[in-house]
């Protein structure tokens, strides 16, 4: 109890401004070269979210690959049942019967990080807050109003809004430093999924770069060779 | 063994007296500057739009169902896709940014002037075309911006008293933005506008070598030639100005390829954000901004309080730069030896152009549509001012050669 107190103090300056609806962004931090955040991102992903949302334009074959994953691990932990590793990450109920449950489809989030950014997920996941009026019973305070039930609060606890605009949740089975780093997987999971070329497409861009510093090189004395005779 | 094949081709077309004529044996200012280098880099742009454009078009899918998901395809699953993806978006703003560069070029040394007006028409025409294949083109993605992009550009042409709505829906084919729409813009976008490009292009550079290049001096070389008939501050394009646009290229692809390796979405100017959604007919974005490029014509047309004077203000925006060889009266060309107004006209020009274009992209408050008023209007005075002053202006004199 007392390391759950201090780390929420710990977390109090980022999370104070998170407070009010549309309120400013914590940072998430993201470091897409640390694999095993990205792997348990991953596993957490498929175990919390991808129920209802799918990650529809992404493979596991691909994923797994990215996130050095070996395909039989990735079969026996990670593939739902009956889907091929081949396959687009599709999610299980039709989007008809989630607009009946939730009142809207819940959208697919293999872009999310892409249109919303990494510190927006991070926040709107450290978000949710009691509020019985709500049908889920918990609001957002990066998302008024969301349609979505807190689906970590077995992990985080019930957050409850404090009057200072703080959140404090109690009863989860983590403690507020745990469950950052899993909030912290999760977004760092989903901003792989947006752009998974991204390290790859980085390195390459230096090799490029270095080739036209070189080629500018040459094409600079070329040209100077050349204009020589001119004036 | 060569020789022989040349003669044999040169009898029967004329190989060798082209290529002298339009690379070999042109006479170029020999004191082109920084400015100069954008002509050539246009090309260069156009070709890589070509070119990715034909590999993108392997594995895109052009209906409404399909689109999305084909880009992500490419992105994901084609080998190098996203290579081809980045090149293609990003040469589009990069091709804005050559071209406005070009213009500009254009306008502080009055190559616009006589004889050169057909030449600026036929670069008219090119930017108009490229406008419309960049707006059909950011309809293929299928993304949120573009669906909600398209429907407010589409639904401009609604203004137009009498035919306006007949009109939207004809270019539509639909009562809204729909997969009818997708399809005729892809159609449009990789065969019609394309085809028109290349042919105004080729218009372009046929003007400009009967008439010769303009120069920071704006001198005519061809009056000052030698014994030979040749310009004596000329030099052959080949290999002077080759080899120096090789340089050019190399400085350019550096930023080009900065941009497109480490930031593809170019600060969500480029690729912007809500595009990555995608698109709903049910849902509108919060702020619908067009891309970068046109957003100096948006904020005119929004700067105005009537629909159909803001859409007639954005056509005269575009407009008014075609009869420019005829606003501007002087007969001193470049800027160099113009007056301290016409430096200070041009000067304005530009900062107005460019506030406009953030104006442009930034929602609007009370206060910005005030600032975007004064913008539009000093926008247009550019164009009065120099009418007015350009007849009688004070001008320095002009040297007889080429200065460096």
């Amino acid at each position: 109890m007392k390391k759950l107190l201090i780390a929420l103090v710990a977390l109090v300056p980022t999370l104070a401004i998170a407070a009010g609806g549309g309120a400013p962004l914590q940072e998430a931090n993201i470091d897409l070269n640390d694999t095993e955040s990205l792997q348990r991102g991953l596993g957490l992903f498929q175990e919390n979210c991808a129920g209802c949302h799918s990650t529809q334009y992404q493979r596991y074959g691909r994923v797994a690959e990215d996130l050095n994953i070996p395909i039989d691990e990735m079969r026996a932990k990670y593939l739902p049942e009956g889907a091929k590793i081949g396959e687009l990450m599709e999610n299980a109920i039709p989007d008809a019967d989630a607009a009946k449950w939730f009142g809207a489809a819940p959208p697919d989030l293999t872009l999310v990080a892409r249109v919303r950014g990494e510190d927006w997920i991070y926040s709107y996941l450290h978000g949710f807050y009691k509020d019985e009026s709500r049908p889920f019973g918990v609001n957002n305070t990066i998302f008024p109003m969301v349609g979505m039930p807190h689906v970590l609060e077995g992990l985080q606890g019930l957050p409850v809004k404090q009057e200072d605009g703080t959140i404090v949740a109690t009863g989860g089975a983590l403690s507020a430093e745990e469950y950052d780093q899993v909030v912290r997987d999760i977004t760092g999971f989903l901003v792989y999924s947006g752009d998974p070329i991204k390290l790859e497409r980085e390195r390459l861009g230096w090799w490029v770069l270095g080739f036209l510093f070189i080629f500018f090189i040459v094409a600079y004395l070329l040209k100077k060779e050349y204009w020589k005779d001119v004036h | 063994m060569v020789k022989n094949i040349v003669n044999w081709i040169d009898e029967r077309i004329p190989m060798t007296a082209t290529y002298n004529r339009h690379v070999g044996q042109y006479a170029t200012p020999s004191n082109f500057n920084f400015w100069y280098f954008f002509g050539s880099l246009a090309m260069l742009v156009l070709v890589n739009q070509l070119l990715t454009g034909i590999w993108l078009t392997m594995n895109y899918v052009p209906t409404a169902e399909g689109a999305f998901a084909s880009i992500e395809y490419i992105m994901r699953d084609v080998e190098y896709g996203w290579l081809l993806r980045y090149m293609h978006s990003t040469g589009a703003s990069a091709f804005f940014v050559v071209i406005y560069l070009h213009m500009f070029r254009g306008l502080i040394y009055g190559s616009y002037q006589k004889p050169r007006e057909l030449l600026w028409l036929f670069g008219m025409l090119i930017f108009l075309v490229l406008m419309a294949e960049a707006f059909m083109g950011y309809l293929l993605p299928w993304g949120q911006m573009s669906y909600w992009g398209a429907q407010v550009i589409i639904s401009l042409f609604g203004a137009i008293p009498v035919i306006g709505d007949d009109l939207t829906l004809w270019i539509r084919g639909d009562f809204v933005v729909s997969g009818a729409t997708l399809n005729r813009f892809f159609a449009l976008h990789v065969i019609a506008l394309p085809l028109v490009l290349v042919v105004l292009v080729f218009l372009h550079l046929i003007a400009l070598h009967e008439v010769g290049s303009n120069n920071p001096d704006g001198i005519e070389i061809k009056k000052n030639k030698d014994e030979n008939g040749w310009p004596k501050d000329g030099i052959p394009f080949h290999p002077y100005y080759t080899v120096k646009d090789i340089m050019g290229v190399a400085g350019f692809l550096i930023v080009f390829c900065y941009v497109l390796f480490f930031m593809p979405e170019g600060g969500g100017y480029f690729l912007e954000k809500p595009n990555f959604e995608a698109a709903n007919p049910m849902k509108t974005p919060e702020h619908i901004a067009p891309v970068w490029y046109f957003t100096p014509f948006y904020a005119i047309l929004r700067a105005i309080p009537d629909k159909l004077m803001g859409v007639i203000g954005m056509g005269l925006a575009i407009g008014v730069l075609f009869i420019l060889p005829w606003l501007d009266r002087c007969n001193v060309k470049s800027i160099r030896y113009r007056s301290l107004t016409h430096k200070l006209n041009i000067s304005q020009f530009a900062v107005s152009f460019l506030v406009l274009g953030y104006l442009g992209a930034v929602p609007a408050t009370p206060a910005l549509t005030i600032a975007a008023r004064i913008f539009t209007i000093t926008y247009f005075g550019f164009f009065l001012f120099l009418w007015i002053y350009s007849k009688n202006e004070k001008t320095k004199p002009v040297p007889e050669r080429l200065t460096h």
